[in-house]
């Protein structure tokens, strides 16, 4: 090589140094950027936004763990290393000093299986049965819309038919079921009773849509031809924005509607001025 | 291997373009692809660049930008259809068209033969075929930025039915089929390399080269390989299907919907099923690229630590249930879809232990650094690199695997820093980290140490400016694939974010212009390389000249005595002991090598 070895190790020292100051310093900032910005997520609203957020943060304390050890052991090995000397000689497999490697990463197991646990508490009760005395809410995506469907004096959803939709009747309602009469249609905007378990099913006239709630740290997708749910409890009264996350087409980005949370004798109020689907226009 | 090298040398005196062209020499077949993908990473960089201008100042006119793409950036603003094509193709090439073939057809065909002691791929035709037809998948795929409607625009996913009706989006016009062709070129490719892969690492070993002595940069592309042949064909079934569903009336994933104002009667189809097809090589194809890079960066990090790996037999181990997991993981992208949640919940749990064989590879790595004698060369700069960025993406990605996280996490920003950091910059990475490494080997001159110094530490901190910031927006709630920020209220406090995001991103991208002056400089005025073993390292690539022969090896193939990471022994002399060096007191006639 061109250069001497004298040359080349005294530039690798400088190197290595920078590198790890580099290291620790890239560390710090990033535990800055977490720490100092965590506040601006979106403040939960529901009984699982809470529960979601302490499985984040279980996680996030075991990535801090993770995410600096490594990172100081690398900073320190950029520093540290040793000027002239030869690298100390291991053959390629010791099984006895494997458990350097086994010990953490058994660590690591027993975390994964802990977060994994409480997750899926959480999971199960998200998909198991709702409470009983849900309200019930059912919103249609199309491109670039939420309809929002409530069932009525009835309780009960009218039938609906992707062959009778059309500008008029966006989700295709069949008006022959006597269900559908009294049920009420609106676009983008949604009124639920907090402290009320709220049931949510979805389904999309057109392509794949979902429909996200940030605030109650929720989503799912729609999906022609199925009918998904959601279920929540809204812990707080406010205005909340809906969100599409599903990639929908040229409009997804401003798909947007409205949630309202508020008391339950509010939304009776303002379900009782809406005019129900079958009555409009006349 | 009996027959002569001279003989086959003489047989070899060709036209320029059975030579260089449509030659079947591994070497310059491999050449042909690092060439062809870093071509399409500067498109797919070009692209990225158009989606930080739009989510950093999409709300400001550029005359520039009309003047560049008048269609799709009619009064100097990019248009929400164009945009949608950007971040499409930007995904689809760099993640196909660069990174998948880089490692593989790139690095994986050059170093296999070399690294084996073969004279070249078990079936050299197939691995040229493999190269043309890849390089029709490239150009069929940048055909489609030019034909009615724009390219493809629904998401590198393309998930149905956004992806089958032309009324849907733009790009689901002609632009959606050509890149389903494209894709289904690929597949080719990749099986015809894979396939080849997999029977020249079995069977062209020379003598000696034992599976438990293979250089862990072939483990890595056989692993890949495996994966690829068991994975990559669904998805061709898949993209078919697809072309069924939009050209001759099936509804394979296409239930009765009303699209652009109009019904579109069929017979009853599914979506999620494409979601599956698709996940089902999607997911693995994230190991496709790891496993290979976690090889190459295994060979870097052993030469200039000058140390045996730490747990060699561990991290085959661990590349063995990585294989395996990769393939039975995909419905993690798909909780938040409408998957029976009991599924999700199996699904979730072997997503998350994957981390499991994940770090033990990156600690035996961390181990192999422990009292080594360091050499902070350029290569090495990025294998540290690399090992910083797969730690940090790795842990992001528990987060995401978590089914009940996952509801807020999916299909937000959070989900793009996620795989940014985990599969486009560790991945990329260890590609630079190789580039630096076997630049030598395979062109005979080195790249520039000072330029690549300047780019390792730009392209650094470029990608945690870049991406990290990503994963609090997400945490944040913002969605990912939105054209704009500024329609949610609640998103407001990010839109500052994305400028500066998108300042390192521009930052991250011009620092590239350093590799490709340092590439194409190094390759005309670069330093020679007369030492062919100048990292004096033990694989036997660097065993025989820099740029190797035809055929690479003399008269007879080397035989292999020892495993390809024996550095710093105490009963050497120097600290290295080429794979090939005889042992002492063993009578050898001519190894043919030097």
């Amino acid at each position: 090589m061109a250069v001497s070895q004298q040359q080349a190790s005294s530039r690798d020292r400088r190197t290595g140094f920078v590198l790890g100051v580099a290291l620790w310093l890239f560390t710090l900032a990033t535990l800055w950027l977490f720490g100092a910005n965590l506040h601006k997520m979106p403040p939960p609203a529901s009984d699982f936004a809470p529960q979601i957020d302490a499985i984040l943060w279980v996680i996030l304390g075991i990535s801090v763990i993770g995410f600096v050890g490594l990172h100081l052991y690398l900073g320190w090995v950029a520093l540290s290393r040793p000027a002239e000397v030869r690298a100390i000689y291991l053959p390629a497999d010791r099984p006895k000093e494997w458990l350097w490697v086994l010990v953490p990463i058994g660590l690591l197991l027993v975390a994964d299986l802990t977060f994994d646990h409480m997750s899926n508490k959480v999971w199960g009760a998200f998909f198991g049965k709702p409470p009983a005395n849900a309200f019930e809410v059912e919103v249609t995506g199309q491109q670039f819309a939420w309809h929002v469907r409530y069932p009525g004096a009835d309780g009960r959803f009218g039938r609906t038919n992707p062959r009778l939709i059309s500008d008029e009747n966006p989700i295709g309602l069949d008006l022959s079921d006597p269900a559908a009469r009294d049920d009420i249609l609106l676009i983008n905007v949604m009124h639920v009773p907090e402290g009320r378990p709220v049931m949510i099913y979805l389904r999309s006239r057109d392509v794949l849509h979902s429909f996200f709630l940030p605030p109650m740290r929720i989503k799912m997708d729609c999906v022609p031809g199925y009918t998904t749910r959601m279920w929540f409890t809204p812990q707080r009264k406010g205005n909340y924005e809906i969100a599409c996350a599903e990639l929908c087409g040229m409009g997804h980005y401003n798909m947007k509607g409205l949630l309202v949370v508020e008391d339950e004798q509010a939304v009776q109020n303002w379900l009782a001025q809406q005019t129900p689907f079958s009555k409009r226009g006349q | 291997m009996a027959v002569h090298a001279e003989h086959l040398a003489h047989a070899h005196s060709e036209s320029w373009i059975r030579k260089y062209v449509f030659s079947t020499d591994h070497k310059v077949i491999a050449t042909q692809y690092i060439f062809t993908a870093y071509f399409m990473a500067l498109l797919g960089g070009l692209l990225a660049a158009l989606i930080r201008y739009q989510l950093g100042w999409g709300d400001q006119a550029s005359p520039l930008l009309e003047r560049l793409f008048p269609f799709g950036a009619q009064g100097g603003v990019i248009k929400p259809e164009f945009y949608l094509a950007i971040i499409t193709i930007h995904g689809t090439i760099l993640v196909f068209h660069f990174q998948t073939m880089m490692l593989t057809g790139g690095f994986g065909n050059y170093l296999i033969p070399l690294q084996i002691g073969a004279r070249d791929m078990a079936f050299p035709v197939l691995n040229m075929l493999s190269y043309w037809v890849f390089l029709a998948s490239c150009v069929v795929m940048l055909l489609s930025f030019l034909v009615e409607g724009g390219a493809a625009a629904a998401g590198w996913t393309v998930y149905p039915p956004l992806s089958v009706h032309a009324a849907a989006v733009a790009g689901s016009g002609l632009g959606q089929t050509i890149w389903l062709l494209s894709m289904a070129l690929l597949i080719v490719a990749t099986l015809m390399g894979g396939l080849n892969y997999i029977v020249t690492t079995l069977n062209l070993r020379t003598k000696g080269m034992s599976l438990m002595r293979l250089p862990l940069s072939t483990w890595g592309v056989f692993f890949a390989s495996v994966i690829g042949l068991v994975t990559f064909p669904v998805l061709l079934a898949g993209a078919i299907l697809l072309l069924l569903d939009r050209h001759l009336g099936t509804s394979f994933y296409m239930p009765t919907v009303y699209i652009g104002g109009q019904l579109v009667e069929t017979r009853g189809g599914n979506p999620l099923l494409w979601q599956h097809l698709f996940w089902y090589l999607g997911h693995p194809e994230v190991y496709i690229l790891a496993i290979p890079a976690l090889g190459f960066i295994g060979d870097i990090i052993a030469t200039f630590s000058r140390k045996p790996i730490f747990g060699y037999r561990l991290i085959i181990i661990s590349f063995v249930v990585m294989t395996i997991l990769s393939c039975i993981v995909w419905g993690h992208h798909m909780f938040t879809s409408g998957l029976n949640p009991y599924i999700a919940m199996v699904f979730s749990l072997l997503t998350i232990l994957i981390s499991v064989p994940f770090g033990t590879i990156i600690l035996c790595y961390a181990a192999t650094l422990w009292k080594g004698k360091i050499q902070f060369t350029t290569p090495m700069l990025f294998a540290i690199g690399f090992l910083s960025l797969v730690v940090t993406g790795g842990l992001g990605g528990l987060f995401l695997g978590t089914a009940s996280t996952d509801l807020y996490l999916h299909d937000t920003a959070f989900v793009v820093g996620h795989f940014h950091v985990i599969m486009a910059s560790s991945v990329l990475f260890a590609i630079f980290a190789a580039t630096y490494y076997w630049f030598p080997k395979i062109f005979g001159r080195f790249m520039s140490e000072s330029l690549g110094k300047w780019h390792f530490w730009l392209t650094f901190i470029g990608v945690y400016a870049t991406f990290v910031p990503m994963h609090v927006m997400g945490l944040g709630g913002m969605m990912r694939r939105i054209y704009s920020p500024h329609a949610y209220q609640y998103l407001q406090q990010w839109v500052p974010w994305e400028r500066v995001i998108s300042i390192f991103g521009l930052i991250l991208i011009g620092a590239q212009l350093l590799f490709v002056v340092n590439f194409f400089w190094s390759l005309f005025k670069g330093r020679r390389a007369t030492d062919p073993n100048p990292w004096r390292a033990n694989t036997l690539e660097w065993q025989t000249s820099s740029p190797p022969p035809h055929l690479n090896w003399g008269e007879e193939q080397p035989v292999v005595y020892r495993g390809p990471y024996e550095f710093s022994r105490p009963d050497t002399a120097e600290d290295y002991l080429p794979q090939n060096t005889p042992p002492v007191g063993v009578e050898v006639s001519g190894n043919g090598v030097r």
